[in-house]
């Protein structure tokens, strides 16, 4: 069960973007509360907010109006030097893309992480965790998608944040890939106890978070709590 | 090592043939600039050393003939350090199987002890033993040119007699470090000699017992140079004095300077050309580096890195560029340098090369190189920098295009969509293009300087030997003769035409400025020498007025109408003011003209010519060289194309490796600039390309998208590139006008279609390898990965 012990603490969030000539209403007074332990899942069909939300919450960006608290740091109000460090102690990134340097083979791609981080698990652990601990020395492009996938998460884990952030992980994956992927999730999750927020508009992966949360439009619309979860073997799509 | 370092090192390799072509252009022009400045810095000590241990005189003076006993008043002048009382007479030397006159200039050396001044350095041999009549040390040049050696002989007239001198030592001087003869516009180590002789054997040959024809001297501590001539001028007046100068007057030093101040324009030039070229190559990689990076930078950024350590990163990207460009320019700059000295030292007679390379001069390339490249990684590196990770993480917005205003303007069935692509491509990037066009167009102006020195000397000697000096022979007497010495000549074999000419030794004054030039009286209708306005026409000569080069008129301060006054310094020594009746264009030394007759009547010495000159039927030449050498009264005929001819074969060497690096590194520049526009071009639209062969464009049409844009940016930076070389070409002649020559801004027809030949092969090239690129694109690769 989910500790009660608050973790995220969002109010009001606005986000308008200008890209080009056209103006993106992406948030529009989003509330929410996220916990220490949990599994959340972000459901909603593509530009309903998701992503801006996951990127207001990991620092990446900052609400046009608004306010989100991480434990003791109002994020809102933090320069891009505090969100930085906010970012290095705390958080962990998955993206669709995997998004892994080219250059670097699997284990470096994790250094890059734990070089910076104050308390990390070695990068061969984390590796191994993600099973992908036979594969340390190659390079992204002599991985496959699911196995890159892998290597973003165990990059991501690596630092042991309190706080796992993944933005559609399994979106360039297929299913049985996906589901490999999904496993290294819940395997962090449950072993270490990360706060993980992932973001789908795969409604099948909801039937593993403790709690799903439903956007449109830049709003939540509709949040529900799973009595029983699925594990993530028994996922498909 | 660091996961980062490890990033950087496998990015920067990733893009090695850029990183290769961005090094090469920076280590040129670190290179280059080192070369100058270590050549020069070399020169400049190996001079100064030279000087200071042989004793260069401070002050020169000549005259026609002195009792020794002058000596005294200009030992006690105020100022004067060490005084050098000498003898030089003229010598006509016979050569065995070397047809063509020769000059020589023997000079006096003490019998007992050494030269107080401008001192001998042996190369080979010893000096004259004491008192000895026929033993002479001969110059480098000369021995070198004839092969001459210590235990050979040199045979000649001097003061009207033969005499046969055995050689004894090889040797140079301070005062001659670049021999050439007075008047003489090249160098001519063949017909031009210098040797040293004992003095009483001088004296007896010359007839100058107990005189002296010639002073040098050093000045005291803090002396003025300046103050010493004005007292040394009127001791020597009485005695024929020709006027004495100070040590950047002297011709030798003279020359050095010219050709120092040279090297130094040469030091600037090129390396802000490379220098531009190189900043302008970072900033175009590293700009599409960290644009093909940015999902990367923002990862990076999304686990905790800042904006220091990511512009510390690709800093240090643009860094190690920096230091391989460093290393290779600082190496190949201290090897060309020494190249060059040792080139320039066949040219100079220094005894040795104290060989330069300044610790400053090195710092001073690899800051200059730091603050191009950082200035053109700037930009990128800022960019990086600031880059919000959240917008990073989105792909690129897609580049807004526009119609093209020339697209616009043209019916739209004549543009086929690909020539639309390019069309809008260029207007997109609108700075990029017209930064690419100038980058390429560095090229060609870089060519434009490297030819433009043989342009520039092919167009003086043109000018001076085609159309203003026509004459093959100047026969110079000893005594200026009557007007019928000349048809006497006309009479001799071989001898087409001749005309006599005056030519005395003046002081030129106008206001408080004087300068000491010659004035040559031609007569009316002249054929064989002419002088020719600034359009090169033949100008006649105005009866009651001077006509002077244009640098003259300058330095006198004088216009047309002006008078000026003249201070004849042989023979009456008249004064006398003449009014400026014009300016004439003249590329080589100072000159006054006048109508011979009217010359002849304002110096009251009756008709009389100086030297007389020749226009000669080539076979019978050496016929006529005999003939004349034998005339009494003769003291020197000079060919003048023999000198040219010479002279073009010693600079056809330099000339050549000359033009050959410059060649060299402008296709390295046009070919840095097109390849790396052409790569990024290709990074930047693979996509959309591979989209169009997906499409069922073929490799062609899709290649002509990119070589289309290369054609397009090449044909525009063409004429730029002639513009940048005429404006380079005017910088560097700026800093080369002097008494001794001005060289002509002018360029040859030729040297432009090179230039143009260079930057089309150089684009050729370039195609090529993006052709081939474009033959090798995998399609499926491309569209499967996310830009």
């Amino acid at each position: 069960m989910p500790n009660p012990e608050v973790v995220f603490s969002a109010r009001g969030l606005t986000k308008v973007y200008t890209t080009g000539e056209v103006e993106i209403h992406a948030l529009r007074g989003v509330d929410l509360d996220l916990y220490a332990g949990e599994f959340v899942v972000l459901l909603g069909p593509s530009g309903s907010g998701k992503s801006t939300l996951l990127n207001i919450l990991g620092g990446l960006d900052v609400p046009s109006a608004g306010s989100v608290r991480y434990r003791d740091h109002d994020l809102s109000a933090a320069d891009e030097e505090a969100l930085t460090r906010f970012r290095r102690e705390h958080v962990g990134f998955v993206f669709q893309f995997y998004n892994l340097i080219p250059s670097l083979t699997a284990r470096e791609n994790v250094e890059v992480v734990t070089e910076i981080a104050s308390n990390p698990m070695p990068a061969a652990a984390a590796l191994a965790l993600v099973g992908l601990g036979d594969r340390l020395d190659a390079f992204p492009a002599q991985l496959s998608g699911g196995q890159q996938q892998r290597v973003a998460i165990a990059r991501a884990i690596a630092k042991q944040p309190e706080v796992l952030l993944c933005d559609e992980p399994t979106g360039a994956l297929d299913s049985e890939t996906g589901v490999v992927v999904l496993q290294a999730l819940s395997e962090v999750n449950e072993r270490l106890g990360t706060t993980t927020v992932v973001i789908t508009h795969n409604a099948g992966i909801a039937a593993m978070a403790h709690r799903v949360i439903h956007l449109s439009d830049g709003r939540i619309v509709r949040e529900e709590r799973n009595t029983a979860r699925k594990a993530a073997g028994e996922i498909s799509w | 090592m660091r996961a980062l370092n490890r990033k950087l090192l496998r990015d920067l390799w990733h893009v090695k043939s850029q990183v290769i072509a961005i090094v090469l252009v920076m280590a040129s022009g670190i290179a280059t600039f080192l070369m100058s400045i270590a050549n020069l810095d070399s020169l400049t000590a190996t001079r100064e050393r030279f000087y200071l241990e042989y004793r260069f005189a401070d002050v020169f003076a000549n005259l026609k003939r002195a009792p020794l006993s002058v000596g005294d008043d200009i030992a006690a002048i105020d100022g004067v350090g060490i005084l050098d009382l000498s003898i030089q007479a003229p010598m006509r030397i016979r050569l065995e199987g070397f047809d063509d006159p020769v000059r020589g200039l023997l000079l006096s050396l003490p019998d007992v002890g050494s030269k107080p001044l401008n001192q001998l350095y042996l190369r080979a041999g010893r000096l004259p033993e004491a008192f000895a009549q026929d033993e002479i040390v001969l110059g480098e040049a000369f021995a070198t040119a004839h092969g001459i050696e210590p235990g050979g002989t040199l045979s000649g007239v001097v003061g009207g007699r033969m005499e046969t001198y055995r050689v004894v030592g090889i040797a140079i001087s301070p005062e001659y470090v670049y021999q050439i003869q007075a008047g003489a516009a090249f160098p001519d180590f063949e017909r031009f000699a210098i040797a040293w002789i004992g003095r009483r054997a001088l004296e007896a040959a010359y007839g100058m017992d107990g005189a002296f024809n010639s002073v040098a001297l050093s000045l005291a501590p803090g002396a003025s140079a300046q103050r010493v001539i004005e007292r040394l001028d009127p001791i020597l007046e009485p005695w024929g004095g020709l006027g004495a100068i100070g040590r950047v007057d002297q011709l030798s030093h003279k020359f050095l300077s010219t050709e120092f101040d040279q090297l130094k324009t040469m030091a600037t030039v090129f390396p802000a050309v490379f220098m531009s070229v190189a900043a302008f190559l970072l900033n175009v990689v590293f700009s599409r580096l960290i644009a093909t990076q940015r999902d990367q930078i923002a990862i990076l950024k999304a686990f905790g890195y800042g904006h220091g350590a990511i512009g510390r990163h690709y800093a240090a990207m643009v860094g190690v560029v920096i230091a391989l460009g460093s290393l290779v320019g600082i190496a190949g700059g201290a090897w060309l340098g020494k190249l060059l000295a040792n080139l320039y030292m066949s040219f100079y007679r220094f005894p040795y090369l104290d060989f330069v390379l300044a610790p400053g001069a090195v710092a001073a390339a690899v800051a200059i190189s730091l603050a191009a490249a950082l200035s053109g990684a700037a930009f990128a590196l800022i960019r990086a920098a600031r880059l919000p990770p959240a917008e990073a993480m989105r792909p690129e917005a897609p580049p807004r295009y526009r119609a093209s205003r020339l697209e616009r303007a043209l019916p739209r069935r004549w543009l086929d969509q690909p020539t639309r692509m390019i069309l809008r491509q260029l207007s997109r990037r609108p700075l990029k293009a017209l930064a690419t066009v100038i980058g390429i167009a560095m090229a060609g102006g870089v060519l434009t300087i490297g030819m433009f020195q043989q342009d520039a000397l092919n167009y003086m000697v043109d000018q001076q030997f085609a159309l203003a000096q026509r004459n093959d022979i100047a026969v110079s007497f000893v005594e200026p003769e009557g007007y019928d010495a000349l048809s006497e000549i006309a009479s001799l074999p071989g001898v087409l035409a001749v005309e006599g000419v005056r030519i005395v030794g003046v002081r030129l004054r106008a206001g408080p400025v004087s300068v000491l030039t010659a004035l040559e009286g031609q007569p009316s209708g002249a054929r064989l020498k002419r002088v020719l306005d600034t359009r090169g026409t033949a100008q006649a000569l105005p009866a009651g007025g001077l006509l002077l080069t244009e640098y003259l008129a300058t330095m006198l301060g004088v216009r047309r109408g002006d008078l000026v006054e003249v201070e004849q310094l042989q023979g009456a020594r008249r004064h006398f003011s003449v009014p400026v009746a014009g300016t004439v264009q003249e590329f080589i030394g100072i000159n006054a003209y006048m109508d011979l007759d009217a010359m002849n009547a304002l110096l009251g010495e009756g008709e009389r010519v100086s030297s007389a000159l020749l226009l000669v039927d080539p076979p019978q030449q050496a016929e006529l060289y005999r003939l004349l050498e034998d005339r009494p009264g003769v003291a020197a005929v000079g060919s003048r194309k023999a000198a040219i001819d010479n002279f073009y074969n010693t600079m056809a060497e330099s000339l050549l490796i000359f033009t050959f690096i410059a060649t060299l590194l402008a296709g390295l520049i046009a070919f840095g600039v097109l390849y790396n526009t052409a790569r990024i071009s290709l990074g930047e639209r693979g996509r959309e390309l591979a989209s169009l062969r997906v499409l069922g464009f073929t490799r062609g049409e899709v290649a002509y998208i990119l070589v289309g844009e290369l054609a397009l940016l090449t044909f525009a930076s063409i004429p730029v590139g002639w513009a940048v070389g005429a404006g380079l070409v005017q910088v560097i002649v700026a800093g080369l006008q002097s008494e001794l020559f001005r060289v002509p801004a002018y360029l040859s027809t030729e040297t432009f279609a090179s230039a143009t030949m260079v930057v089309l092969s150089a684009s050729l090239l370039s195609a090529l390898i993006v052709i081939w690129r474009v033959r090798h694109l995998d399609l499926v690769e491309v569209l499967k990965t996310r830009e």
